[in-house]
């Protein structure tokens, strides 16, 4: 009887915290997506946490000082590793991404002042969501020039 | 020359080590007390050892030798000399001698102790220990070597290695090193990692001593005593380390935050989980000889968990969790946590039958139940964040599609968890040995209850409508009044009995029962830095804008003028050392000017940027104000986040109050003080304690 009681206790805690990590996994999960895989999604991924990778391409950004209003459009770039290492690494690979125009291309707006690492053939990665005017509105972004930052910068700089 | 040197006193020490573990193996098989001796001596040799072995890095780091790979990446001219020293732990090569080195002085520490009524110990804590040295030693030897230097291979890439490989040219010797991340050049940054190490090489002690006496049978508390010591300081330094972490990334990193649940810092966060819940646990076997399996499975898992997390910080693997295939010393440490793990668990499972409770555990109410409660929340505050690690990977492998969590899911699930483990810090202390039921620790707890719960009242319509503020408001004003209640009464009590004065009688009541009120201390202090934490999550509003000269920000009461922006180059030793961008700021709250700020924006040569933010402290909050990527170009509109942080501070200050409380636990006793203790325990167990 005593120990009936610790058991059920016991059984009682591990579904509460079974429950707590799966239903904050589901209310928070950020899913990892290539320009390709979000227009495969479509409707299907409107509002959901995305996060999404591709080359800037220069000539479309555009930067209002005065609102702190930035937009650019991002090229399709593969998200796996070895297939960039196959191409000539990660600066061959955006490089392609932006001269070639049959690439699927994305509109991303983003709130805040203008990063000094947005350049052309830039590599960004951004937490957001899809809007239903198919753009992509950004909370988070994240750059990498692979020519200049080889060396890392510890990730905490990432925000 | 110097390099050969310091990569032969490692080599060499990396075998002397693995003697140790060997002599210490052999000896006590062979019951022979002189080749455990032996095997000690070799053990205390490797700290001088690590030490020339450090030296010559140390002088290799000061005196700009770039043809050195590991000198070259983490120093460069105009860096001041003690930043040069603190190099040494900056890299990965060095960092890893420098785990060598700490765990080594902490080994022959440990050895030149009596050991009279522990000789059986020994040769096990020894074996234990000179693996752990070995293993980080070897480390440095085969695959990190920080005295390596570089070669061209015919690709045109560079190599590092001690001898020149064949069919490689030498590296012109560089005119500068890569120099430290500038980011890095902070206080905090400087005592930050090492604090770390302290904490996490601590750590193996009480792990060594666990093994020992798994090893030997001699399963009883003694080993949990001997090391009581060793754990408070680990857990003191580990606690420091997070501290000083969250700190640096507060003043430094420019997001208004100071813990973004990045896996690095989740990997130095999950041993101090285990190592809390281990702590607690610790005294139920020490009082009532229960639990002693799970103080077992415990300390493993803080050992592995220590290793990890070494290795998370330090690997380079942090962002991507690709980069383990990349790293070479990944699948060493993988191996290294998978044997140890393995082999510690078979030894748990081999003395099953030896390390069952003395006591049954009966009431719910017990404080052994609730200790043990407190246990099974911290462990799901570790699983939480073991998932929240992992969870990419699993996704990926499962669906192919790669999902992460963020921040918002270890708030959420993590929430819960710590709101429990604060009620518990409330109703624990009061709950006695043994048993306990509602109405004993209701007429113990009622009081602080209402009283809590007026505070929460007052707060509900004063300051927030929060419901989670309110429930963390609420349990916090508990904890703190039960606490102090506890202090007051036992007070009291003895100016009554002793007839001494307030502060005499605190001091004497806090002196004889240093780990209980010491412990209080930090429940206390847990409260303060809850109110910060709770403070800024719950309440931080931001917003950010574009100013010319003149204009004005609004945020909450409080008004932010932009005055002017000052760029100057920062000379040092007649170079530029940065440019800095200096804006300045006039801050008033409801009209009323308060003070100027100065957030910078600093540019190294290299084109590292630096965001240092402006800060108006107070009690009630932080105003955090930062110039944003300042591009010259546009020179007369500057950008500006601004935070409000509310409460922050009060987290410092209970982190220092934190550190304080540690140091009233681990305050050594003398040993007669010890005795008396142990026998009246003896004596008060049945009794509530």
């Amino acid at each position: 009887m005593g120990r009936m009681k610790f058991i059920i206790g016991g059984l009682l805690i591990l579904g509460a915290v079974v429950y707590l990590i799966f239903s904050s996994t589901q209310a928070s999960a950020e899913y990892f997506m290539t320009v390709d895989e979000l227009n495969a999604k479509g409707a299907s991924i409107v509002g959901q946490n995305v996060r999404l990778s591709g080359a800037v391409v220069g000539d479309t950004i555009q930067y209002d000082p005065k609102t702190l209003t930035l937009s650019f459009q991002i090229a399709h770039v593969t998200g796996d590793n070895n297939q960039i290492e196959a191409q000539g690494g990660l600066a061959a690979v955006l490089h392609a991404a932006v001269i070639d125009p049959n690439r699927a291309r994305i509109k991303v707006v983003y709130s805040g002042p203008k990063p000094d690492l947005l350049k052309n053939e830039a590599q960004a990665i951004m937490t957001g969501h899809l809007g239903s005017d198919g753009i992509f509105h950004a909370d988070e972004l994240l750059l990498k020039c692979p020519t200049k930052y080889q060396d890392a910068v510890p990730s905490q700089t990432a925000n | 020359m110097l390099a050969e040197i310091g990569y032969g006193i490692l080599v060499v020490a990396f075998f002397v080590a693995l003697y140790s573990v060997g002599a210490a193996i052999y000896g006590e098989r062979k019951k022979s007390p002189a080749i455990v001796e032996s095997a000690r001596r070799a053990m205390l040799l490797l700290w001088p050892l690590i030490t020339l072995s450090a030296a010559c890095l140390i002088y290799l780091l000061v005196t700009n030798h770039f043809e050195v790979s590991f000198v070259y990446e983490v120093t460069s001219r105009s860096m001041p000399t003690y930043l040069k020293i603190t190099a040494w732990w900056g890299g990965q090569a060095g960092s890893l001698v420098f785990w060598s080195w700490l765990m080594s002085a902490f080994a022959s520490l440990v050895t030149l102790r009596k050991w009279d009524r522990d000789r059986e110990f020994l040769p096990w804590v020894i074996v234990v220990t000179s693996i752990t040295t070995a293993f980080f030693v070897g480390l440095a030897v085969f695959y990190e070597n920080p005295f390596a230097f570089m070669w061209f291979d015919k690709a045109g890439q560079v190599v590092k290695a001690m001898i020149q490989p064949i069919g490689t040219t030498p590296v012109p010797l560089p005119a500068d090193g890569n120099g430290l991340n500038p980011l890095l050049r902070h206080p905090g940054m400087i005592i930050h990692p090492p604090m770390l190490y302290l904490g996490f090489v601590s750590f193996v002690i009480p792990y060594a001593f666990a093994m020992a006496a798994l090893i030997t049978g001699r399963t009883d508390d003694r080993w949990i005593r001997i090391t009581r010591r060793w754990t408070l300081v680990a857990w003191l330094f580990l606690s420091a380390g997070l501290v000083l972490g969250s700190r640096w990334a507060y003043d430094v990193l420019g997001w208004g935050g100071f813990w973004g649940w990045d896996p690095v810092e989740i990997a130095a966060l999950m041993p101090w989980l285990t190592g809390t819940a281990f702590l607690h646990s610790v005294m139920i076997q020490e009082k009532r000889g229960m639990l002693k399996h799970w103080n077992m499975i415990l300390i493993i898992l803080t050992y592995a968990l220590v290793i990890f997390g070494t290795f998370l910080t330090r690997s380079g693997v942090l962002s991507s969790v690709h980069a383990f295939a990349q790293s070479a010393i990944g699948p060493a440490f993988f191996a290294f946590i998978g044997v140890t793990f393995i082999t510690s668990i078979a030894l748990v499972i081999y003395r099953w039958p030896e390390l069952r409770g003395e006591t049954e555990m009966k009431s719910m109410l017990s404080r052994e139940a609730l200790f043990l409660l407190n246990n099974l929340l911290f462990m799901s505050v570790l699983v939480v964040c073991f998932w929240g690690v992992i969870f990419p990977l699993i996704s990926e492998l499962v669906t192919g599609q790669k999902i992460t969590v963020g921040p918002p899911f270890y708030l959420r699930a993590t929430g819960p968890l710590f709101a429990g483990l604060m009620l518990l810090m409330g109703i624990a202390p009061l709950s006695a040995w043994g048993h306990s039921t509602f109405k004993t620790l209701g007429r113990a707890l009622w009081k602080s209850a209402v009283v809590a719960l007026v505070i929460t009242v007052v707060l509900f319509f004063t300051y927030t409508q929060n419901a989670i503020a309110l429930t963390g408001f609420f349990l916090i004003a508990f904890v703190l009044l039960v606490t102090l209640v506890e202090f007051w009464r036992a007070t009291l009590a003895r100016m009554k009995t002793q007839n001494e004065n307030f502060f005499v009688a605190l001091w004497t009541l806090v002196g004889r029962n240093r780990r209980r009120y010491g412990g209080y201390v930090i429940h206390v202090s847990m409260m303060l830095m809850a109110i910060g934490i709770l403070g800024i999550n719950v309440f931080q509003v931001d917003t950010q804008q574009s100013l010319s000269h003149g204009q004005s920000i609004k945020l909450g009461d409080y008004t932010l003028t932009f005055n002017d922006l000052k760029q100057f180059p920062n000379m040092v030793n007649g170079q530029e050392e940065r440019y800095v961008n200096r804006a300045e700021i006039s801050l008033s709250e409801n009209g009323k000017f308060l003070t100027v700020l100065y957030p910078r924006y600093d540019v190294y040569p290299d084109g590292q940027p630096m965001t240092i933010p402006g800060l108006y402290s107070t009690l009630k909050g932080d105003v955090y104000v930062i110039l944003v990527n300042w591009e010259s170009s546009s020179a007369n509109l500057a950008p500006f986040k601004v935070f409000i942080n509310p409460l922050i501070n009060w987290l410092w200050i209970g982190s220092i109050l934190f550190i304080f409380g540690i140091l009233i636990a681990a305050w050594p006793e003398r040993e007669a003080e010890l005795v008396t203790a142990r026998t009246r325990r003896v004596h008060q167990t049945s009794a509530a304690d």
